[in-house]
């Protein structure tokens, strides 16, 4: 059984108990303990079942990689799912519960897919539920939805906050363990700014555990850079992924770790590093055995972890599995402290080199050439069946333990080093993936900005890993214009170990029995003869093998699967490993938080809300709201107990009749400014600009180089030099970045500046037959026709206030659009409503404005267009200037399908029962397409019910529409059924603009 | 003549640093070529300052002039001095290319103060600027991004920032700033 052990244990504090719950079961640990080393120190060796299979599942790994140990953590608001329990610090009060169970843990239904495991093969979805095509939906997805998944997902909203926070550094190092600290060091002492983030809570790595003194030489590093004043630390931060250019984000974890949750969770920091020096070290491989997922078969590193750092014991009997020396270290860890070590098994015929040694003379019986066959047990490991590693699996003896510690080699941790592009190369001798300092990632200049130091490098011996992380620094901080002082490169001491041999399956020759129950992916349940199977079939590329067989896509993203399983594939193929390559590693290096993700951006502050100055008035005055981009405008102001329908209806008869408030701030406002200010505006929109007479106003299209229409709007020339050009709410941004791109690369020797003054102004909308009368009693004097027309703009004080007032009209009404300071935008429209009040002035939103606006026919950028259409569709030909040589979009609306006759046209529609038709509705032509479907042959743009009119109004782009007025034509109503339609003008109400002109 | 309303009506928080909305300020904008001695003659006469360098702004009283790109001012005033800022630009620039245009009103003012490493860390919680002390300094100016907004943040003195934004967007930028300014924030870089 897995127990504490009495003493040691360097990152307890034995002197407290703290307490913890597990499935609801009180359970107790120490401060330092991770959730894992708590539960392994309790006896709790199952922490869960497998995704597929529901086979039972122990901790396998002692950090990030660990594939097994996953829990929902916490309750309620912080309740979070698939958490692993050995990077969760320990604290009090921690609830943890186990997943993929029902009805419990101990208890699985679901493990009866294990006995049914050979009718579940690679591809089991693909090849399984083919079809019919309708049981998808309704069969399939719900039993996979239902039988698939790890946690459950949060059920309230999270209770903690988030935050981004930018930082900039020379240079970042990403990895807190001896490498990443000699590299800190050898950079920080040129005087280079450096940021060193390391993910767990501790410094120094594997040194510590793995080296004599190790401690001691971490302590001393640490102390040094604490000292430094252009270094900074950052423990619990984990270097998520690098991009482009040196941006690299770090994932901080603030309060997982206590149960004091005050302040930010989780912190993402979002770095700009002029070179990032990737100290991410190695991580350990499993060994491919029949039963190697059995509850208590540990990676060998990660057995030797729990018994130094949390004095912890996965067994009382433990054998040792390696093809390397290394997991002799985990032996005489074990036997240090007191446990027994009933065998090694080496697979190398030849055996290791002085570790080995070592373990012979502490007494160890160590087997050379042997593995094992099978591990015997279930729910946790009672021994292991022994064979020639060289054979077919035939069992030689069977040894009773309940533990046993793998070792198939290391990899180094390259995923930071190849998001952004750096390359890997094969090293034969060390049988890994190590990063090819030859092709590293390169930035802005083409120059590398990542460099690798320590394992990560691929430098796996004590001394080696020190003196490529000191060459790192230095070599880094060269880089970012420091002068680094580089020790000789130490020759590395002669190693007396033995090399490695690659043992990708064991036995080498295992039958299928043991190959179909020798884990790859623990995670996914994939096995070495899924892989096989994939590579029968013929998925030779491993990026297809990897998505055939679901090898290294869970959580952990193959962390501990993906070179085994690539190798395994190699040999199935008979292709090196170097051609059959790796998959791609993609950011982040272990899930992130989507609270980090989304940082400050929630509640309130989810996304900018943007407020015209009179936002306040309309919300007291009980506005329903519309979006319009980040806007918030008014869709109508609803009286007591009146539907959204009744109000708009009110507000059109109330503004026909009488008159109407309309807060049209938030149309864009771009001020055009110089001595070609004509010159530019004329080749900005398709009708003569330069022509307008100063305090004029013209009404103008705007087209891409495509020739589609993209925005309208009304320009209004402000004196000989400058125009001010208003655009739609949703096009003020757009448009003034689409003036300037033409300024700055196209028309840069035009003397032209412009401005975008959208927020500078209030701009409110006074329409109707009393609109004059309005104006008038605030004091302006002066607004009669002759001396004010329609389309002119002139100064005047209004309650005031000075005012830039336009008289023009989107609404067919006697209507004028009056700017103010934003800042006296309130008090105008306070001044205006109490004025109006004796005439039954009505403010209206933005329903009410379309309606108007479609009873005179005038056209709405993003109804009547969709950016395929021209102004020519739309009958515009009016605004379109025959007399210039060029506009922007003259070129491409002269091409043939632009002039073809057959484009739908603007024309108005009148359903013969009064109905109003449904939006977006096609109209029906005769016979079917080659698929089968109706020939359409036009489609509604927009469509209202018109109070004015009392009928159902519409408008559309119909074949040949214009030239068939009066025909009807028949539409398809949603959910089946027609509606016809008769085709006429688009002006449905006053053609000859005789209210507007009064 | 009625009164004018900032934004924010003078908002203010107090967390780990004050955020506080500013009185109206009169602002112009200012387009031409930086390089012109009648240009750069007008605008530091109105301005009281010398003409500041890229991304550099020079304080004055109640005022400062920003560059805000390599053709482009802001000049900032007493709300008052606007109309003759704005007849003095006209006459002394009218035989040259410019813009003028009055902003007043199209921005909110905002003033962060307190510690100043303090002040550093929430405003590096929301915009993408190196805001060490030797990186951005008094005199120091960037147009930027503020969370999902374009802002502008300079610095007058240490643990004295200002930032502008659009007038529409001048409560999310305050709800934002305090957010970042909450209590138990610390972030410990500077």
């Amino acid at each position: 059984m897995s127990t504490r052990l009495a003493t040691g244990g360097r990152l307890i504090d034995r002197t407290r108990s703290i307490e913890f719950r597990f499935n609801g079961q009180r359970l107790s640990g120490h401060p330092g303990d991770t959730l894992a080393s708590a539960l392994l120190a309790g006896d709790r060796l199952l922490s869960g079942r497998s995704f597929k299979y529901h086979r039972p599942r122990g901790l396998v790994a002692s950090g990030a990689e660990e594939p097994n140990a996953l829990f929902g953590i916490g309750e309620g608001a912080r309740f979070e799912p698939n958490q692993r329990a050995t990077t969760q610090e320990l604290f009090d009060g921690l609830t943890a519960k186990s997943q993929n169970h029902w009805p419990s843990l101990e208890f699985d239904i679901g493990a009866v897919n294990t006995k049914l495991s050979r009718f579940f093969p690679a591809g089991f979805y693909y090849k399984t539920f083919m079809g019919p095509r309708a049981f998808w939906k309704h069969v399939y997805e719900p039993i996979i939805r239902q039988s698939a998944g790890l946690g459950q997902p949060p059920k309230e909203g999270d209770a903690d906050r988030y935050e981004h926070f930018y930082a900039y550094t020379d240079v970042l190092v990403v990895g807190g363990g001896i490498a990443g600290l000699t590299a800190a060091k050898a950079a920080a002492d040129s005087g280079a700014e450096v940021l060193l983030v390391e993910q767990t809570a501790h410094w120094g790595g594997r040194a510590p555990v793995d080296e004599d003194g190790g401690e001691a030489d971490v302590a001393a590093l640490v102390d040094a850079l604490e000292a430094m004043p252009n270094v900074r630390m950052r423990a619990r931060t984990m270097g998520a992924g690098v991009y482009d250019h040196g941006y690299v984000l770090a994932y901080e974890r603030l309060t997982d770790h206590t149960d004091a949750k005050e302040g930010p969770r989780h912190r993402l920091w979002r770095i700009r590093a002029g070179q990032v020096i990737t100290a991410t070290g190695a991580i350990e491989r499993p060994l491919s055995f029949a039963g190697n997922d059995v509850p208590g078969v540990m990676l060998a590193s990660a057995v030797r972890d729990y018994v130094v750092n949390w004095a912890v014991s996965p067994g009382d009997r433990t054998v040792v599995v390696t093809n390397n020396d290394d997991a002799y270290r985990t032996a005489l860890a074990l036997h240090k402290a007191g446990l027994s070590v009933p065998m090694i098994l080496d697979a190398r015929a030849g055996g290791g080199g002085a570790l080995a040694q070592a373990a012979r003379e502490a007494g160890i019986r160590v087997e050379n050439g042997k593995g094992i066959a099978k591990v015997q047990g279930g729910k946790r490991v009672t021994g292991v069946a022994i064979c020639a590693q060289a054979g077919e699996g035939a069992v030689l003896e069977t040894i009773p333990c309940d533990a046993v510690a793998m070792s198939g080699g290391w990899s180094p941790v390259v995923h930071l080093w190849s998001h952004c592009g750096g390359k890997l190369t094969w090293d034969e001798a060390q049988a890994m993936f190590r990063p090819d300092p030859d092709r590293a990632p390169t930035g802005h200049d083409g120059k590398p900005f990542v460099i690798t130091a320590g394992a990560a490098s691929g430098a796996m011996q004590a001394q080696a890993a020190r003196a490529d992380a000191a060459v790192a620094g230095a070599m880094a901080a060269e880089r970012t214009g420091r002068e680094a002082s580089r020790a000789d490169a130490a020759q590395p001491a002669s190693s007396d170990e033995h090399p490695i041999e690659p043992v990708w399956m064991m036995p080498q020759g295992a039958r299928y029995d043991l190959r179909s129950k020798a884990f790859l992916d623990y995670q996914n349940d994939v096995k070495v003869s899924d892989v096989q199977l994939a590579a029968r079939e013929g998925f030779e590329s491993v990026e297809h093998a990897k998505r055939y067989t679901t090898l290294g896509m869970a959580t952990d993203q193959g962390k501990l699967s993906n070179i085994n399983g690539l190798a395994v594939l190699s040999q199935s193929l008979s292709t090196p490993i170097p051609q059959v390559g790796t998959t791609t590693f993609r950011p982040p290096y272990t899930p992130i938080s989507m609270g980090a993700i989304a940082g400050e951006a929630r509640g309130e502050i989810f996304q900018p809300l943007r407020r015209t100055p009179m936002h306040r008035w309309h919300e007291d005055h009980g506005a329903h709201w519309e979006p319009v981009g980040h806007w918030r405008r008014p869709y109508c102001y609803p009286q007591d107990g009146e539907s959204h329908g009744d109000a708009v209806g009110r507000e059109i008869n109330q503004t026909r009749a009488r008159v109407g408030l309309l807060d049209a701030s938030t149309l864009g406002k771009i001020v055009v400014k110089g001595p070609d200010a004509g010159k530019f505006l004329d080749m900005l929109y398709t009708n003569m600009m330069s022509t307008l007479k100063p305090g004029k106003c013209r009404y103008g299209l705007m087209c891409s180089e495509n020739g589609f229409l993209i925005d309208d709007g009304v320009v209004a020339r402000w004196d000989e030099d400058t125009f001010l050009c208003h655009t739609t709410t949703g096009g003020a941004e757009r448009i003034h970045a689409h003036m300037e791109e033409w300024l700055q690369t196209e028309w840069w020797d035009w003397k032209v500046y412009v401005a975008n003054v959208t927020e500078q102004y209030a701009q409110i909308a006074v329409v109707g037959p009393k609109a004059r009368e309005v104006i008038e009693k605030l004091g302006a004097e002066g607004m009669d026709s002759q001396t004010f027309p329609f389309m002119a703009w002139e100064d005047r004080d209004l309650a005031g206030i000075r005012a830039r007032i336009y008289r023009i009209s989107f609404s067919g009404e006697l209507s004028y659009e009056i700017a103010v300071p934003a800042s006296q935008g309130l008090a105008l429209w306070e001044a205006l409503m109490d004025a109006g009040a004796e005439f039954g002035i009505t403010p209206y939103g933005t329903e009410a404005l379309h309606v108007m606006r479609a009873e005179k026919g005038f056209i709405m950028i993003g109804d009547e267009t969709d950016g395929t259409v021209i102004p020519q569709d739309l009958g515009l030909n009016w605004a379109i200037s025959k007399k210039k040589d060029d506009y922007l979009g003259k070129r491409a609306q002269a091409r043939s399908h632009m002039t073809d006759p057959k484009r739908w046209k603007l024309v108005g529609l009148e359903t013969t029962d009064g109905s109003v038709l449904p939006d977006g509705a096609y109209a029906v032509g005769q016979g079917v397409n080659a698929n089968g479907q109706a020939i359409t042959i036009g489609r509604v743009t927009s469509t209202y019910h018109s109070p004015t009119l009392g009928r159902g109004i519409a408008m559309g782009l119909v074949l040949n529409g214009p030239d068939r007025m009066g025909e009807v034509i028949e539409f398809g109503k949603i959910g089946g059924g027609r509606v016809s339609a008769k085709i006429v003008d688009p002006v449905f109400f006053d053609k000859d603009g005789e209210k507007q002109n009064v | 003549m009625s009164d004018h309303r900032t934004p924010l009506g003078g908002a203010s928080r107090d967390g780990r640093v004050r955020v506080e909305e500013m009185p109206r300020r009169g602002m112009i904008t200012l387009r031409g070529d930086l390089s012109d001695a009648t240009f750069a003659g007008t605008v530091t006469a109105l301005s009281g300052t010398g003409m500041p360098g890229q991304r550099k702004v020079e304080l004055a009283d109640g005022g400062l002039l920003a560059w805000m790109s390599p053709d482009e001012l802001l000049l900032v005033m007493p709300p008052e001095d606007v109309a003759g800022a704005l007849d003095r630009i006209a006459s002394d620039l009218s035989g040259q290319h410019h813009l003028a245009a009055e902003v007043t009103d199209a921005r909110a003012v905002l003033r962060l103060s307190g510690e100043d490493a303090a002040v550093r860390e929430t405003l590096g919680k929301l915009m993408p600027v190196d805001f060490a002390p030797g990186a951005f300094g008094p005199g120091d100016i960037r147009r930027t991004r503020l969370a999902q907004v374009p802002a502008a943040v300079w610095c007058v003195a240490p643990g004295d920032f200002g930032v502008i934004c659009f007038r529409s967007v001048a409560e999310y930028v305050y709800a934002a700033l305090t957010n970042a300014a909450a209590e138990g924030g610390a972030v410990g870089h500077y």
